[in-house]
């Protein structure tokens, strides 16, 4: 087996370094050398999004994401939403509207509708369906996800002073 | 002080209440802990070798290179197994399948050889250098001629004990047939001979699969006293028991612990992989974990594909008054829960109908490809294809309205069913007339023109839910009156820990967000026989209602002891404090519920109280099809079902969606493809299954308001309800909208554009 060779990135706005061999994938390496599980490997090819994780500002999948590549970058995961203990709105809205069952999809939709709503704080049914298209949920609770993304977006422009 | 239930005054009943999931938090933060993404200290991985071939006999097993490869520390091979556990064979009805493959491969896929190491890297490079010859045997792949082929996947069957009904089959040999179900009610043949009208029709499904998200994983830890299991699984008592077979040691020495399961869909009850982890963690004397990749899963357990041939008899007046049916079931090469798949789907063969003369055959066989178990729905979805189809096929001939042709046919409460139970709490034309009212059956409806036709179809159907079962509760209310709940239901996505703490918050009057649900153990959790066919909320609700009931009974009496007046409404924590002097002691009830059963005639399948209650479900489709390309869109899906009260309403809204949208995948693309006997598509790139863009413009998910007269609170189970009805319904609205008729799923516009060109007698050829 091929050497190890150390990396260095910012992980949830830490910085880190991490011991990683070239075939190791960014799940892999959020998991075993974190304890990061919220980011999950299921279908192995990009095609679920249950792996979504955040690289330099865009979503990508981690199960196809060499762990190489993230050496310099800034890398942001589903743990990070909650850091202060409190839920991120979409986590809050996702809760509400009971849009998941299983869960194990869950993270990798929170962190993508995430993204969505960063860059179209008031999202068409549309544009909803275009950047959601990429994570699957074998439950099928997409309209409850649909009604959980538009709650989001509501509690994103009318944050409630706690 | 501790503050335990801050907005108990504001809650009031907990039954009916839209809770949200109790898990939730985890859930959403990524913190929730998964078996497939759990790791333990010195923990080794395992990668599995498979068969390349579908039936054949095992010449050698050529491991030496692997096992040269730095890192790893053992290959392992059922001459190995076999020094740890010498009768390594297991199954819930059957005890068929080998740990690993033994003298015979018997499916592509099937498990041969495994690499354990630290690395998975490297023991999954080693599997790599694994190669094995065969010697091949002749296989056999479709159900029906399974049934009397020469060609024998095992060469003698061994049915496992629990099963009363497969004794007469042990040491049987030249057969396929793992259980053959009979029912007879009347006489078929005279009654049909005598019929005005006379349809014949066949139907067949596809191989489909669960594909959950979280694919199979277990960690076994072996140790010589006793021995952990961290497992996916729907059934962690089944694995007990059966891991304690194995071992040849009492329960009490095996545990299962069960994390949040990222789903299953029946695909995670019995043994999957845990037989395998033990004897490989009994083999390295260190923790092992197995775990499939998405490929995997494919080799693992699917759906079964089937034939439904299906004879009715209808008189002058559109009365049905004889049907027959005969089901073969294509086990794959392991009987698994087959065989219960093939007698409980039988019960209800001939449909939600009262029909006087009726004869139904049920085939449960073996094949040369991935085994078969439950999926959602033990193949009622399957038989609602067929009959709910051929129901429509029939009408049409008649010239019969296929509403008023089904209105003169259904089982009305108080009639007697096919299997001699009276049916009662099956309110068959409610659920109909509300899908009818949901799809403005009576307002004129646009049939299309052009190159886009429209047309809608509706299905009924009726389930009886798997009995016996035995589930048993433990509810522990500690000296600060907070409240815990043990029960062995596997939440896997549908809600179960959430409804369940909201009947004990409804028995003891406190809020189920106060309710602790402990996680499935088996050193804490009692037994249950397992979440599937939507029988945890109605056998374990009554359990955890009883256990509810029992420790508040109990309450009541540490008042009495006490010296508190009748009717006191003193603290619980001030009751533990005044009886023990200290925050000190507990009181625990538990409850224990088996429903009353009478085993069905084996010649007749006649019994009178057969199950506990019955599944109903409707469904409408409304559908857009394209005459250039034979694409289909769904416009518009109704589904109307019968679940008794509904203890969590957004909880059933969302197990009725996502149910009925998980079918859609089952009816409109998915398949397995098989070429030889080796799967062709196995990855999700390959196989589709349903996204955003498949869900129906408008879908609309009712539940009836309905109480259950035996249930717990009224409720009855509704994971499995609503993936009855939408193939039919979906088929029926294709033949309303093109004039043709589909038979085999999927749906696609492959199979929807083939069958308009043969209408117009302009047939493509074939691939």
């Amino acid at each position: 087996m091929v050497a190890a060779r150390s990396i260095a990135f910012t992980l949830n706005g830490a910085p880190v370094t991490a011991d990683i061999k070239p075939h190791h994938n960014l799940v892999e390496l959020l998991q075993a050398q974190f304890g990061l599980t919220g980011a999950r490997e299921s279908c192995g090819q990009g095609l679920c999004g249950c792996c979504t994780v955040i690289v330099n500002g865009k979503a990508v999948s981690a199960c196809l994401y060499l762990a190489l590549f993230v050496d310099g970058a800034e890398v942001v995961t589903v743990e990070s939403l909650d850091a202060l203990r409190k839920l991120s709105p979409v986590q809050e809205a996702f809760i509400e509207a009971s849009a998941f069952q299983c869960g194990y999809c869950t993270p990798g939709f929170i962190m993508m509708v995430t993204q969505l709503l960063d860059e179209h704080p008031d999202p068409t049914d549309q544009q909803i369906m275009h950047y959601l298209a990429g994570n699957l949920c074998r439950c099928a609770t997409y309209p409850e996800i649909m009604d959980a993304v538009r709650l989001a977006a509501k509690k994103r422009r009318q944050p409630v002073v706690s | 002080m501790t503050i335990l239930y801050p907005d108990a005054a504001k809650v009031g009943s907990q039954i009916g209440r839209s809770v949200p999931r109790l898990e939730g938090r985890d859930k959403v933060t990524g913190r929730a802990e998964y078996t497939h993404t759990m790791r333990i200290p010195g923990m080794l991985y395992a990668k599995l070798f498979r068969s390349t071939v579908p039936h054949g006999r095992i010449k050698s097993i050529e491991t030496d290179a692997a096992k040269q490869l730095p890192g790893v520390l053992h290959v392992v091979t059922i001459d190995d197994v076999l020094k740890v556990l010498p009768d390594p064979y297991y199954g819930p009805a059957f005890h068929d399948q080998p740990v690993l493959a033994h003298e015979k491969v018997r499916f592509v896929g099937e498990p041969v050889a495994a690499v354990l190491a630290t690395d998975p890297h490297v023991a999954e490079q080693a599997v790599q250098l694994i190669t094995a010859e065969y010697e091949e045997l002749p296989a056999i792949y479709d159900e029906v001629e399974a049934l009397t082929s020469n060609v024998y996947v095992h060469d003698e069957l061994k049915p496992a004990r629990a099963f009363a009904d497969l004794k007469h089959l042990r040491g049987a040999r030249n057969t396929n047939t793992a259980l053959s179900y009979q029912l007879r009610r009347g006489d078929f043949d005279k009654a049909y001979e005598a019929a005005e009208h006379r349809f014949e029709h066949e139907f067949k499904t596809q191989k489909v699969l669960h594909l959950s998200f979280e694919p199979f994983a277990c960690i076994c830890d072996y140790k010589d006293t006793h021995v952990t299991f961290y497992d996916s699984s729907q059934g962690p008592s089944f694995v007990r028991v059966e891991m304690a077979r194995l071992l040849g040691w009492p329960e009490n020495k095996v545990r299962i612990k069960v994390p949040y399961l990222g789903s299953g869909y029946g695909s995670k009850l019995y043994i999957k992989l845990e037989a395998l982890a033990l004897a490989l963690s009994m083999i390295a004397r260190k923790p092992v974990k197995v775990a499939c990749t998405f490929e995997e899963m494919f080799y693992q357990v699917t759906r079964h594909p089937s034939t439904f041939r299906i004879k009715s008899g209808v008189d002058k007046n559109g009365k049905i008054v004889a049907r027959k049916c005969e089901i073969f079931w294509n086990g794959g090469a392991y009987a698994d829960i087959g065989p219960r798949v093939t007698q409980k789907a039988g019960l209800t063969a001939s449909g939600p109908y009262d029909i006087d003369n009726v004869w139904v055959d049920s085939y449960a066989l073996y094949t040369n490809v991935t085994p078969a178990g439950a999926l959602r729905g033990f193949g009622v979805p399957q038989l609602t294809w067929a009959y709910e189809s051929h129901m429509d096929m029939m009408a049409r001939a008649l010239t019969l309205d296929p509403i008023d042709f089904r209105r003169r046919n259904l089982i009305r409460e108080g009639r007697l069913h096919a299997t001699g139970q009276i049916v009662d709490d099956a309110p068959l034309e409610r659920v109909m007339d509300e899908v009818l009212e949901r799809m403005r059956w009576s307002a004129p409806f646009d049939k299309g023109s052009g190159t886009v036709r429209r047309g809608r179809g509706i299905a009924i159907a009726i389930k009886a839910v798997t009995s016996p079962t035995t589930s048993v509760a433990i509810v522990n209310i500690s000296a600060d009156g907070s409240v815990t709940l043990y029960c062995g239901s596997v939440d896997m996505g549908q809600g179960s820990d959430t409804a369940m703490a909201q009947m004990v918050g409804e028995v003891l009057d406190v809020p189920a967000e106060a309710v602790r649900v402990i996680p499935r153990d088996t050193d804490a959790t009692p037994y249950d026989m397992g979440t599937l066919g939507s029988r945890s909320l109605f056998h374990m609700g009554h359990a955890v209602r009883r256990a509810a009931a029992e420790a508040k009974e109990k309450l009541k009496a540490l008042a009495r002891e006490v010296g508190e007046p009748e009717g006191s409404n003193i603290a619980i924590a001030a009751l533990f404090q005044k009886r023990y002097g200290m925050q000190a002691g507990n009181v625990i009830g538990t409850g224990i519920f088996k429903p009353d059963y009478v085993s069905p005639d084996p010649n007749t399948g006649q019994s009178p109280n057969v199950t506990p209650f019955w599944l109903i479900a409707g469904a409408g489709a409304e559908v857009e099809v394209d005459i250039e390309t034979g694409h289909v869109k769904i416009t518009k899906m109704v589904n109307v079902v019968d679940c008794g009260k509904a203890i969590n309403p957004k909880a059933v809204q969302t197990q009725i969606s996502g149910a009925a949208l998980m079918h859609v995948g089952f009816t409109m693309f998915e398949k397995m493809h098989l070429d030889g006997g080796q799967v062709t598509n196995a990855s999700l790139a390959d196989y589709k299954i349903p996204g955003f863009h498949d869900v129906p413009e408008v879908m609309e998910n009712i539940y009836l308001d309905h109480e259950q007269a035996n249930g717990p609170f009224g409720a009855k189970g509704v994971g499995e309800v609503s993936t009855f009805c939408p193939s039919p319904a979906i088929a029926n609205a294709i033949d309303d909208a093109v004039g043709v008729r589909l038979t085999e799923m999927p749906l696609n516009a492959e199979t929807v554009f083939r069958a308009i060109r043969a209408k117009m007698g302009k047939p493509l050829e074939d691939e």
